[in-house]
């Protein structure tokens, strides 16, 4: 993180801290066994790369309340975004499909936070090119709002209502250090991991 | 004819004097002469030297009237301050007959704007094989003294040895393209680290060299004068320097642009520097303005080689080789030579007026500026610099290496025994 | 990145390993159900053929359709090339119509730069061959497979190959597959000997980033690869060397010889082989070498190169991983 993105970080205000956010995990994961009946052919795939990490925090609570191996994997989106040609190209992240695949099960995706649902439009082609899931839904760990298609979450750890000035940025253990989600002004300059 | 009086020019670099022009001669050059009823050209301290005269033209007519005519070329010539050029034979047909020759010879008589010298081909069409009529070219009225197949090389021994012979009957001098040609298969620029790189095919030194050491010792041996074209190596100056130290009649020309440009330039791979002799390295370059400079090598010659433009817009391997020279050449001689202190004016007059008429036996060229010489005179600004830009070249291709470089000096006047042909820079 | 691919020279280390990682996921769709992404759609790519090679356009037809633009292929042979159309005048044609890319291949040296450079098409331009120049994805396909083979896939990513020693055999004179190896193996980090009869090494060799050796036995026992060049017979009549046998005796790799490798060292060959010339038949079909492997790895290298030039707005940069939504 360079200096600017730290004064950044400074300004900004946290709307979850590390415990809220293993809280809100929790409750989606028993929410998903609900709703799932049990989440007998759950398989989730985080979106990188935050979603990732989720993604595989999701899986061990689900596998302690299961006690069964829960699939999960990543899938990377950039190949199928719709603002390729506004952006230089981006360095693609790992796909990584458990090992059983994909057909005929319940696919849950999970990102930190869901906003325009471009990039979960872009996920849903890219498994669309993969397998056949029985259904697809999806978990967020923040929903700002502001919607440009018509997508919706399954799972929500928490519904955030923003301005389009402000920006959400969720930072996590494995990738920033630690576990927080911020809420701030937006930068004038473009970049980071800003949502 | 009228007077022409030239106020305050530096006479070959000295200090300034008027010159005197009573019709087709020098009449007086002195200082604080009479202007009374002589056109006065303000000279402000130019530099006047005598008309260039370049041993090594392409004029292209007749048969590539697309690149340049002996009217556009000898317009080129004038702009450039020469008021002699000696046409290479490499035209189609092939100037190997007294009738090629002589209407060479007769369109620049036609035109007036610089005195055209046709070289005759040594071998019929330049193939090498068979002497073409040395003497009937001679004979005619063209009067041809130098014979060359500029573009090839006279590679066969024994045609070489007797084309030396043969000229001797009147005179003549071979000048020879120095290229082995089984050396050069294929070659597309100088073999060195650069080539190595750009996986162009390499044209090795030896080619070059290995000729003129094989020809100055036939001309030892026969007693014959030889000169070598556009003489482009380090390891050639020295084999000419020792054929000198021995007595043998060799003489040698560089090109302006042997004398500034590297082959490094090759990496943009623009066929704008695809010649032949290749653009060699910063050490061949240093080795030819030190031999040009101490007399090892006798002339600058231009080998103006015009190109239609779509030779050169293209891929390097399918490009024409040579470059447009002669409106550039003493812009490039200042840079290198003048300006490095390495030549003075006087020394550009020897190389570029002096000697060449006497290779060529340029009769009337090349002669002292002093009383009862004929008008053939340049003026140059040496003072000027400015970007070089082919937009304004009277030669009728664009093929040059300069577009945009810094040069200094600039022709502003040229006269062809005392007429102008060039004034205040523009040809009239 | 710069803007075209015009020679391995011009990548740096970062380029080159954001092109290995990015083929090493491209790699990945290969194993999928349907090997198609849609990220090039809309795009027009034509491969410019002015010399045959099946092999390399093929390759590069592959990548593009995979990547879903639309490919236009167009060969020298039997077009109004072979009627005396220009370079410039066949390229501006192809543009006119739209092009976003131009794969082009052609015997003359410098013919892609000069595309590239002098003003006649807007179009990314990537070399897929010029003359005895570059072949810069010939070159960072056998990268990719020596970093795959002596580090691993996953293992690799991120990785150059620092430390690793690559043994380069046969017509280095002619060939762009050495000077490309020779640019972008010396910047990943490896140490590259050449070995080769002198005549088939260039004048100036001395100053290229590499050890040059005339001795093929001494070079093998120190090497973790060893990467073999077709030698045409046509070189043989040019006196480059007296004999096939006895250039295959002197400079051919046979079992025996491949046997002085080090036990995990492989065997590269960037294809057609002239079995029996530089390779026998018992090594080409050997597991050691990488040959069959090396095909395959082309079409993720240039699914690779094709994306991070064709991909976005302008060419990749090799830091971000942007992820504003």
């Amino acid at each position: 993180m360079d200096t600017h993105a730290q004064a950044e970080a400074s300004a900004a205000r946290p709307v979850l801290e590390g415990p809220d956010i293993a809280r809100v995990l929790t409750r989606i994961a028993h929410e998903i066994v609900e709703r799932a009946k049990g989440a007998d052919d759950v398989v989730l795939l985080g979106i990188p790369t935050r979603g990732v990490f989720l993604a595989q925090r999701l899986a061990a609570k689900l596998e302690q309340i299961t006690e069964r191996r829960i699939p999960c994997g990543s899938l990377d989106i950039t190949m199928y975004r719709d603002d390729l040609r506004m952006h230089p190209p981006r360095a693609l992240a790992r796909t990584e499909i458990p090992g059983d695949g994909i057909d005929g099960r319940l696919v849950v995706l999970v990102d930190d936070v869901l906003f325009s649902g471009r990039t979960i439009r872009a996920a849903l082609d890219a498994l669309n090119d993969i397998g056949r899931p029985r259904a697809v839904q999806l978990a967020v760990l923040v929903d700002r709002g502001h919607r440009e298609l018509p997508i919706r979450a399954d799972y929500v750890g928490k519904n955030l209502p923003t301005s389009l000035r402000e920006t959400v940025k969720v930072q996590l253990a494995e990738e920033d250090g630690r576990d927080t989600v911020l809420l701030g002004a937006k930068p004038a300059a473009q970049g980071g991991h800003q949502h | 004819m009228s007077k022409i009086l030239i106020r305050g020019a530096k006479v070959l670099g000295g200090e300034p004097q008027d010159v005197l022009i009573d019709g087709e001669t020098i009449a007086e050059v002195g200082t604080g002469l009479s202007a009374e009823g002589a056109e006065v050209v303000e000279a402000g301290g130019k530099v006047l030297l005598p008309g260039l005269v370049d041993l090594h033209t392409h004029l292209r007519e007749p048969g590539r009237e697309d690149s340049e005519t002996v009217l556009t070329g000898t317009r080129a010539a004038a702009s450039g301050g020469y008021t002699a050029v000696f046409a290479m034979a490499n035209t189609f047909p092939v100037a190997d007959t007294a009738g090629v020759v002589e209407q060479v010879w007769r369109l620049g008589r036609e035109h007036g704007y610089c005195d055209v010298r046709p070289i005759g081909a040594v071998t019929v069409g330049l193939q090498g094989r068979k002497l073409a009529e040395l003497g009937a070219m001679h004979e005619s009225a063209a009067g041809v003294t130098v014979f060359s197949d500029d573009g090839k090389c006279v590679d066969d021994a024994v045609i070489m040895r007797r084309a030396l012979e043969y000229v001797k009957a009147f005179g003549g001098v071979v000048a020879q393209h120095a290229q082995e040609p089984r050396l050069t298969e294929g070659a597309q620029m100088n073999e060195g680290v650069v080539s190595a790189e750009l996986g162009l095919g390499g044209w090795p030194a030896v080619a070059e060299e290995s000729i003129i050491a094989r020809d100055v010792l036939l001309a030892d041996h026969v007693g014959s004068r030889v000169h070598i074209c556009h003489l482009s190596t380090a390891g050639s100056v020295e084999i000419v320097r020792w054929a000198k130290s021995r007595g043998i009649q060799v003489t040698a020309e560089v090109t302006p642009h042997h004398l500034l440009l590297t082959d490094e330039l090759v990496r943009t791979y623009n066929p704008v520097y695809k010649v032949n002799p290749p653009l060699r390295t910063e050490r061949d370059v240093h080795a030819l303005r030190e031999a040009l400079a101490d007399g090892t090598i006798d002339i600058v010659a231009t080998d103006h080689a015009p190109h239609p433009h779509e030779d050169k817009d293209c891929e390097w391997a399918a490009a024409a080789m040579g470059m447009v020279g002669l409106e550039t050449a003493l812009s490039v001689v200042q840079e290198t030579m003048v300006d490095t202190g390495l030549l003075d004016w006087a020394g550009v007059a020897d190389r570029m007026s002096f000697k060449p008429a006497q290779i060529g036996q340029a009769t009337g060229h090349g002669r002292p500026v002093s009383a009862g010489e004929p008008a053939n005179l340049t003026l140059v600004d040496t003072a000027y610099r400015g970007p070089v830009d082919p937009a304004g070249f009277a030669s009728r291709s664009r093929n040059t290496p300069y577009e945009g470089r810094e040069l200094p000096g600039r022709v502003t006047h040229t006269w062809l025994r005392g007429k102008a042909t060039l004034v205040d820079g523009k040809l009239t | 990145m710069q803007r075209h691919l015009i020679s391995a020279a011009d990548l740096t280390r970062d380029d080159a390993v954001l092109i290995l990682d990015t083929a090493e996921e491209m790699a990945r769709v290969a194993d999928r159900p349907i090997k198609k992404l849609p990220t090039l759609r809309g795009r027009t790519v034509v491969n410019l053929f002015f010399e045959d090679s099946t092999r390399t356009r093929i390759s590069f037809e592959a990548a593009e359709k995979r990547l879903s633009a639309d490919v236009i292929n167009f060969s020298a042979k039997g077009s109004s090339v072979s009627k005396g159309e220009s370079l410039k005048d066949t390229a501006q044609t192809l543009e006119a119509m739209g092009v976003d890319a131009v794969v082009i291949r052609h015997s003359a040296s410098g013919a892609p730069y000069r595309l590239a450079t002098s003003g006649w098409i807007d179009a990314v331009v990537i070399n897929a061959g010029d003359g005895t120049h570059q072949h810069p994805t010939q070159s960072l396909l056998d990268a990719f497979t020596l970093r795959r083979r002596l580090i691993g896939p996953d293992a690799g990513l991120g990785q150059d190959l620092s430390g690793k020693r690559v043994t380069i055999v046969g017509d280095v004179l002619h060939s762009r597959v050495a000077r490309s190896n020779v640019d972008l193996l010396h910047t990943l980090g490896a140490e590259v000997t050449l070995v080769a009869p002198p005549t088939l090494l260039p004048v100036g060799v001395e100053t290229w980033p590499c050890e040059v050796s005339y001795d093929l036995d001494a070079a093998l026992p120190k090497c973790d690869a060893v990467m073999m060049l077709r030698v045409q017979r046509e070189r043989m009549n040019a006196a480059f060397f007296p004999t096939e046998r006895e250039y295959s005796r002197r400079y051919g790799l046979d079992a025996d010889r491949m046997a002085k490798l080090p036990e995990h060292a492989i065997v590269m060959h960037p294809g057609p082989m002239v079995r029996g010339m530089e390779i026998t038949a018992e090594v080409a079909d050997s597991g050691r070498c990488t040959a069959v492997e090396q095909v395959a790895n082309g079409v993720s290298i240039r699914m690779a190169v094709l994306y991070l030039l064709l991909g976005g707005n302008e060419p990749a940069v090799t830091h971000s991983r942007t992820e504003e939504k």
